[in-house]
């Protein structure tokens, strides 16, 4: 049986940034197994622009960012495996695997690093009523067909979501030639970027509709057309609302789900809001050197911050390989999400083990206005930061420092929260 | 004196910009955090331009597609001209990222490079 120090699953943005990082870091064992036919991930059909302004100061498109990493793993020599699929991984890190060249096969790790990403919400976790027509796409699967294999899923297209995908599709849709009639969003807010409302439905006159959800779906074989109807407060449709679109084509933008499968099954625990892996400061789980970052840990709107997230589950898998188990006998400080936070990421703290400097995520309920952004230890508030303006759909983030830790001996909990002004 | 709100999508903060102008010419920009807000909204209300990123075929590669864009911005009003252009472009694999797909495009002055690299 092959053994490495850190087997890394997934090579998307997430598995090739921390592969870059373990191995920067003084680890030489690195595989790095991916069940697509290149490394890249989502990047590879993301051909749109404006990735990688955090990480390289200019406005990248998906498959550009993906080869900045790509050609850095070749560089270093890492190794991985493509067309495989990783099967199960233990509580010991027995990594079962399988591709058409080898079969079924095992591989032992000293460190395992998650980083298998998300999978879009489909339409049967929606509940909309009607027939079931051809003609109806999760909003990635289109951009694949359009991006990579040079498909056309429609012509008149209504977008349910308003999630960047969707967003970034109605654009894609439109330069391809397709009247897209309507986006059509639930929530009161956007899912979205505001630069991507801006730049693929405002560019393009693209009505956004709020407070709108598809309450029918017409047509037997393809689709027809659906109903739109406009939604109450709790989420119900108005009735007198309603209005029909004739569309062949229905896009669904509504929501992304870390794929944590292997991750349940090899015993991780799991945080029910964000779908992914509860982990510490070091982005370790409960299970002793298996690491998780990007969009199985908690989905991103920035590939930028996943590679830096990333960078650091594979420095700290690294030092977990050399020193061994960091997880006995260290006090934990628990952060608590609450009034308007609805996760943070990491969720615990040890201060001996933090870098100089820690970055805590997270993602609001709803649209706060004129807002502070307040971390409280224990009883004090240490954070108080003012914002114009806090979104579902753009996560936040708080800076720690170990030497602000360091003055609270024996903090226990970091509070963190939204307060009106 | 006119009044013309944008958002601005220089990064992902998204700050409201109010931009004001006079005959034509901004005389002023709030409501930006940092200095690119203010060019944005500058360029914005008088020259908006865009970067255009799009697909074409690809024959004896190991992909169907190849991403491209316009290596830099290009008028907004140009858009559709610029991804017409691109219909009925077929290259022949490899092709390298950076690669010349089609120069000078729409007759905007900007090549479009090729974002991706197709082995044959």
């Amino acid at each position: 049986m092959k053994q490495y120090d850190i087997v890394i699953i997934g090579g998307g943005p997430a598995g090739l940034a921390a592969a870059v990082s373990a191995k920067n870091s003084g680890i030489d064992s690195i595989l790095i197994l991916e069940r697509d036919k290149e490394l890249g991930g989502i990047l590879n059909q993301c051909i749109h622009n404006g990735f990688g302004l955090h990480t390289f100061q200019e406005e990248l498109t998906g498959p550009e960012y993906a080869s900045r990493f790509i050609e850095q793993v070749e560089d270093l020599k890492i190794e991985y495996k493509l067309n495989t699929m990783v099967m199960d991984i233990t509580e010991d890190k027995l990594v079962t695997a399988m591709n058409r060249e080898e079969g079924l096969f095992e591989i032992q790790a000293k460190a395992v690093i998650l980083a298998m990403g998300c999978r879009e919400r489909s339409r049967g976790a929606l509940n909309i009523p009607g027939y079931r027509p051809a003609g109806i796409y999760s909003a990635g699967t289109a951009q694949r067909l359009v991006n990579m294999e040079g498909f056309m899923p429609g012509r008149e297209v209504v977008i349910l979501g308003s999630g960047d995908i969707g967003l970034i599709m109605a654009r894609r849709m439109t330069l391809e030639g397709a009247k897209v009639k309507v986006v059509s969003e639930l929530m009161p807010y956007s899912g979205g970027l505001k630069r991507n409302i801006v730049q693929c439905l405002d560019d393009y006159g693209i009505p956004l509709k709020l407070s709108h959800t598809v309450v029918d779906i017409k047509g037997k074989e393809r689709l027809e057309g659906v109903t739109l109807a406009e939604v109450d407060q709790k989420g119900k449709p108005i009735s007198g609302t309603e209005e029909f679109y004739s569309c062949d084509t229905l896009l669904l933008s509504v929501g992304l789900i870390p794929e944590n499968e292997i991750s349940g099954g090899m015993g991780v625990e799991m945080n029910p809001v964000t779908s992914g892996p509860k982990v510490n400061e070091s982005l370790e789980t409960n299970i002793e050197g298996v690491f998780a970052c990007g969009n199985v840990l908690h989905v991103h709107d920035l590939v930028d911050f996943v590679s830096e997230e990333a960078a650091s589950a594979g420095k700290n898998a690294a030092a977990y390989v050399r020193e061994g188990d960091r997880l006995e006998n260290e006090k934990e400080i628990v952060l608590n999400p609450v009034e308007g936070v609805r996760y943070t990421v990491p969720g615990t703290i040890c201060v001996n083990r933090m870098d100089e400097k820690l970055t805590v995520r997270f993602r609001v309920g709803g649209v706060f206005k004129n807002c502070y952004v307040s971390a409280y230890f224990d009883e004090e508030r240490v954070i108080h930061r003012k914002r114009q303006v806090v979104a579902p759909g753009e996560m936040e983030q708080i800076q720690l420092t170990k030497e602000m830790l360091l003055k609270y001996p024996d903090l226990k909990t970091i509070t963190v929260k939204i307060e009106e002004a | 004196m006119e009044v013309r709100n944008l958002t601005c999508i220089s990064c992902p903060m998204g700050c409201a910009l109010t931009a004001t102008l006079e005959g034509g010419e901004v005389i002023s920009v709030t409501g930006n955090t940092c200095k690119r807000g203010d060019i944005y909204a500058r360029k914005e209300v008088t020259n908006p331009t865009r970067i255009v990123t799009s697909t074409v075929r690809v024959t004896g590669g190991t992909a169907d597609m190849v991403s491209v864009k316009t290596k830099e911005d290009i008028p907004k009003g140009k858009i559709f001209d610029c991804v017409t252009a691109l219909k009925d472009v077929t290259v022949q694999a490899p092709v390298k990222i950076g690669d010349v797909i089609l120069s000078d495009v729409a007759g905007t002055g900007v090549d479009i490079i090729a974002t991706k690299s197709v082995e044959v």
